[in-house]
């Protein structure tokens, strides 16, 4: 953990100190005022969730190609930080609409798509748990085709009349707002980099402790 | 056609044949599913027709449930039979490309769904004074182009699952959130259909999604089949 220890007191600092003081002292959007400001954290999360299936599914593809450990941990650990970041964006983005749209849910395609990927990776997660003995290579089946299957939810859902701001949105940003926002994505790659290396860390432990236990029995 | 490809769809056709000839003979899996996609519909009956009058655009969803559900019926029976039997490792050892038994499975499956359909289509039009069949060919089109993405998918997560703990619990939850798209489109081109006035072309829309999806899945079960299966 030592070797971690610095990155992680970055991380730390960025975001819950410098991203913080950033947020409030960028200036209110003129339509929404405060509400506008979960953008810095909602945006960020849900561009997260829709990455990480695919570093979960190219270390699938590894692991099915090369049968490497490590690509194997990647894999469960970009799925499992997929449910969380999906949880992050799922929680804040109601909050938002609620004061923006004046319901809570809509089904328009990013938000459908980012439920449907949230619960893609939730299955994952469950099968790595009570698949039993090799369900290694079936959630590696399973990560590829949810890396598949992203743009396809997008584009069936796609079709029906959206409500969502588009992507063109970020690039349109004034320029104060935009320092912010890409502040705070970086924070949360940071983030998502952190909690990756310490997730898959953590799984290399266990298999060390596993190698262990049978050598001693053996 | 060249001699490997030739050969390969001998091999399809040969698992294809070998799964219709146990159904022919038992027809557990037939009777089974037609019945639970029958009483399906009838519970949808039951539950959204009032005096007559069904909730309106509620059919084409019934019918893309009922497909589903007897689905996963039918593709959890038929690989707990080969694993029962032992034969699954059989058919695992037969000196045969991997792909070309993984087409033929879906294909027998395919074949079993489609016959589920043919009662589906009229007991939905039937019970729910839906239009179904006023436009025939991009009715069929949907549906055959929807129940090969779902079984594509499906063939190769109930053979993955075949061998796994808690596998009937795991087939629907890793089935349907991965076949959402597929139902996305087959529920949307049926509403499509219809309407009073039938838009056929949001219909044909979906079809052509659904064909590429389906060539998409089919592809890469294909490739992920023979690594995902070695012991």
């Amino acid at each position: 953990m030592r070797k971690l220890f610095f990155p992680a007191v970055v991380v730390t600092t960025v975001m819950f100190i410098v991203v913080p003081i950033l947020i409030v002292r960028a200036p209110y959007e003129s339509t929404m005022g405060l509400v506008q400001k979960i953008f810095y954290f909602h945006v960020p999360g849900g561009m997260l969730l829709l990455l990480s299936p695919f570093v979960c599914g190219i270390a699938s593809i590894r692991f099915l190609m090369t049968q490497s450990r490590q690509a194997d941990r990647v894999a469960l650990a970009a799925a499992e930080l997929t449910v969380l970041f999906g949880v992050l964006t799922l929680l804040t983005g109601p909050l938002w609409a609620r004061k923006a749209w004046g319901v809570w849910w809509e089904w328009d395609p990013r938000l459908t798509t980012s439920l449907l990927t949230w619960m893609m990776f939730v299955a994952y997660v469950l099968l790595r748990k009570y698949g039993g003995p090799g369900s290694e290579k079936l959630a590696a089946g399973l990560g590829i085709f949810g890396m598949a299957n992203v743009p396809f939810v997008y584009k069936s859902v796609d079709v029906w009349r959206t409500l969502h701001p588009k992507t063109s949105v970020v690039p349109s940003l004034p320029p104060v707002m935009a320092s912010v926002f890409w502040s705070a994505f970086v924070a949360f790659c940071f983030l998502y980099g952190l909690l990756l290396v310490t997730r898959v860390r953590l799984e290399r432990q266990r298999d060390e402790l596993e190698r262990l236990y049978l050598e001693l029995e053996g | 056609m060249n001699a490997s490809m030739s050969q390969f769809l001998r091999v399809a056709w040969i698992v294809v044949k070998k799964d219709l000839t146990v159904e022919v003979r038992s027809r557990e899996i037939l009777y089974t599913t037609l019945f639970f996609s029958v009483s399906c519909v009838l519970v949808f009956a039951i539950a959204f027709v009032r005096q007559g009058r069904p909730l309106s655009d509620a059919a084409a969803g019934i019918l893309w449930v009922a497909v589903q559900f007897s689905g996963t019926l039918a593709l959890g029976r038929t690989f707990e039979r080969e694993r029962h039997t032992e034969t699954l490792r059989a058919l695992m050892l037969a000196p045969a490309d991997r792909p070309a038994i993984y087409l033929g499975k879906l294909l027998g499956i395919f074949a079993l769904l489609s016959v589920a359909e043919v009662i589906l289509l009229p007991a939905v039009t039937l019970l729910f004074r839906a239009p179904l069949l006023a436009r025939p060919l991009p009715m069929i089109l949907l549906l055959v182009s929807g129940t090969i993405g779902f079984c594509a998918v499906g063939t190769l997560f109930a053979a993955m699952l075949a061998r796994a703990r808690s596998r009937d619990v795991l087939l629907p939850v890793l089935l349907y959130p991965m076949t959402i798209p597929v139902m996305i489109g087959g529920v949307m081109g049926t509403v499509a259909l219809t309407q009073p006035e039938p838009q056929e072309a949001l219909a044909w829309f979906w079809i052509n999604l659904l064909v590429f999806w389906d060539v998409v899945f089919i592809t890469l079960s294909m490739w992920t089949f023979d690594p995902l299966m070695t012991e």
